[in-house]
């Protein structure tokens, strides 16, 4: 890691992250996978296991999978984001057992929706 | 419908919590850059005050102020110190925060010893969050790699080191004086203030406590103006509050809505109202030292000063919603069993109180209760209020004094009819057979353990009330809904 030696040094990195985040965006699906203590406690390592082997199965490469806190679904958990290139958003909750594979069959193969969305109602603040 | 606002968890669920690069693509440490680089410590404290943030903890002390304090002082050494004790019952805001996001936590504790003149920050963790501490301890290694935390910090002569301590996960421990006391090594007992932690705290050393919920606010507010802080919420408390809504409610989870939001939103918008049809009837906030609000209150916008008029309070963020099957001499003794569990016996009237009170609550869900008993609760809870050393055994009574307020008819059916209206305290229920729609099957008969069924086939069957020890299994197991407990 280079270190940070300075306020410009650091927007300097924060934006070169950001446009490769952008890029990423455009190209990949980005699954985001609930991964708090709650979330796991209700199988979200599971799910993500399974939604990597199920795309590693149908030969789809262009997934990338990350980790992050709580979705703040409990009542709903696991919980899965998933952002297809170019769309908003989307959260799937109650995603335990085949639903996970579904989820790769249906909506990151061909952008059809399954049950279990979540909608969502929450402005958050950016800068 | 209610929006929430995320401005504490704005990137839990969004960045990876074990990356600090991806902290940094949102913004992460320019806040610090910016306090350091373009802001006197000064500059920070009066923007932070300007900001109208107040503590997330449960007292809701202003931020700002807390900070000038401090950096009043004069001292080689002053601490920051993060309170992530939460030992609440039903709160889980701040391991959500730990978890999801834990990079603002230390970036707002560097502020925070910047704006005071301070070099040395300090995490006190509960250790049943293991987690959270494994997040943290990777988001310091990680920070302090890229130099946004440690030894010159993004080039600057700011140091500033970060270490964890572990607490065992007592409750009493969260209240800040216990929690110095425990971080020092001694047993984590209060003591009385003055002297408060910003004068002399951690080894004696000038000290602010903050909660985490607080801090995870802190580089929005300093990326994004006081101003734009001060226009959200009310007029008395600014911003927005994490809660932790559970119980009877559809939707269990973590929310984040603006100050002033109602009860009503709160519950019904975001929460999905009660599941199974069921009636509303109480909401629980401020935990173990709050009080109950009911659906008088459900169009009460939010806020410290609002709260407290309703006689509960904000208490750090938890909020039990209880439905018409809740009995509310149950939940206040289900808090007084905590509590009675968490006194650190320090002082005689929490630490006999609890118990006495707890006693007394057990009696009338026994039906063993008499009206003296109600008035004896009454005046030991008052007593207890006003002669406890610390915040616990001074807010213990609350959960007592508010149902017995709001629910006066509840208790007398306990002690006078020695009925449990809510169907819930074991020992006032009878079970009762309806002779127009039992068929004489013998189900019941055949299950009853104590065998106090009895009945000819094709008959109507009748229970020996005083042989009965109401396990409810024949109830299950009639399937003519001809068994009715009350
Ligand atoms: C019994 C008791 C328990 C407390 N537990 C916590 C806790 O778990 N977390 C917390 O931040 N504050 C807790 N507090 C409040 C702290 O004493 C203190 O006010 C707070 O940490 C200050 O930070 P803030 O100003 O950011 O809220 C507790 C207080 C009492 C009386
Ligand atoms: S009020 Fe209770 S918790 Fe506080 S010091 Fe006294 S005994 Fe300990
Ligand atoms: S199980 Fe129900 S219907 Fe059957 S005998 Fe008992 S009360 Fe009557
Ligand atoms: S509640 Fe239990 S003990 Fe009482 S009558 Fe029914 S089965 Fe028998
Ligand atoms: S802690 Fe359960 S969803 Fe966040």
């Amino acid at each position: 890691m280079t270190k940070i030696n300075s306020l410009a040094d650091l927007q300097e990195k924060a934006e070169k992250l950001q446009a490769a985040k952008t890029k990423t965006m455009n190209e990949k699906v980005i699954v985001r996978v609930s991964l708090a203590t709650c979330s796991i406690a209700s199988g979200g390592k599971e799910l993500m296991a399974a939604m990597k082997e199920e795309c590693a199965a149908q030969g789809i490469a262009n997934v990338v999978f990350k980790q992050v806190g709580c979705q703040t679904y409990c009542y709903a958990e696991p919980t899965v984001e998933i952002t297809l290139p170019g769309r908003e958003p989307v959260t799937f909750g109650y995603v335990k057992g085949d639903k996970a594979k579904e989820l790769v069959q249906k909506y990151i193969k061909s952008g059809e929706l399954v049950e279990g969305v979540i909608s969502t109602n929450y402005e958050r603040v950016v800068f | 419908m209610a929006t929430q606002l995320r401005i504490a968890t704005r990137n839990s669920g969004f960045i990876d919590p074990e990356s600090v690069e991806s902290y940094i693509a949102v913004g992460g440490y320019q806040a610090l850059g910016k306090c350091l680089s373009k802001m006197k410590p000064a500059d920070v404290i009066e923007l932070m005050k300007n900001s109208g943030l107040r503590g997330r903890g449960g007292a809701g002390f202003p931020t700002g102020v807390k900070w000038g304090f401090a950096a009043k002082y004069e001292s080689d050494i002053k601490h920051v110190v993060c309170n992530a004790d939460e030992g609440d019952p039903g709160a889980f805001m701040d391991r959500a925060v730990l978890e999801g996001d834990p990079h603002s936590v230390l970036e707002a504790m560097a502020i925070g010893a910047y704006a005071i003149g301070g070099n040395k920050g300090t995490i006190y963790i509960r250790a049943e969050y293991p987690l959270a501490i494994a997040r943290l301890k990777m988001a310091i290694e990680q920070a302090k790699e890229m130099g946004v935390l440690g030894d010159n910090i993004m080039g600057t002569d700011f140091c500033f080191d970060l270490e964890l301590k572990y607490g065992a996960g007592a409750f009493v421990c969260g209240e800040e004086t216990a929690l110095i006391n425990s971080m020092e090594g001694n047993r984590g007992e209060p003591y009385t203030k003055p002297p408060f932690p910003a004068e002399a705290g951690y080894w004696n050393k000038p000290t602010i406590v903050n909660n985490v919920e607080t801090l995870a606010n802190i580089p929005a507010i300093i990326m994004k103006g006081a101003d734009w802080f001060n226009k959200i919420g009310t007029e008395t408390s600014k911003g927005t509050k994490v809660f932790c809504i559970c119980g009877k409610i559809a939707n269990v989870g973590l929310i984040e809505v603006p100050m002033g939001t109602t009860l009503k939103e709160v519950i019904y918008d975001i929460g999905g109202g009660i599941p199974g049809g069921k009636e509303f009837k109480a909401v629980q906030t401020g935990g173990p030292s709050g009080g109950a609000l009911t659906y008088k209150d459900l169009d009460a916008p939010i806020d410290y000063e609002n709260l407290v008029a309703r006689q509960s309070m904000m208490g750090s963020g938890g909020m039990i919603v209880m439905d018409e099957e809740d009995c509310m001499v149950s939940v206040a003794k289900f808090f007084l069993d905590f509590t009675m569990d968490e006194t650190c016996g320090k002082c005689t009237p929490c630490r006999i109180g609890s118990k006495r009170i707890y006693e007394l609550l057990d009696k009338i869900t026994i039906g063993q209760g008499t009206e003296e008993d109600l008035e004896k609760l009454r005046s030991l809870s008052v007593n207890i209020k006003d002669t406890a050393l610390c915040g616990l055994g001074q807010t213990m009574p609350n959960p007592v004094l508010s149902t017995m307020r709001v629910f006066e008819d509840e208790y007398r059916a306990h002690v006078i009819d020695k009925k449990c209206p809510a169907g819930v305290c074991a020992e006032l229920l009878e079970y009762t057979v309806v002779d127009q729609k039992c068929v004489g099957c013998t189900l019941c008969a055949k299950v009853c353990p104590v065998n106090c069924i009895s009945g000819k086939p094709k008959e109507v069957h009748v229970i020996d009330q005083a042989a009965c020890i109401k396990c409810g299994a024949c109830l299950d197991k009639c399937k003519f809904d001809a068994i009715i407990k009350q």
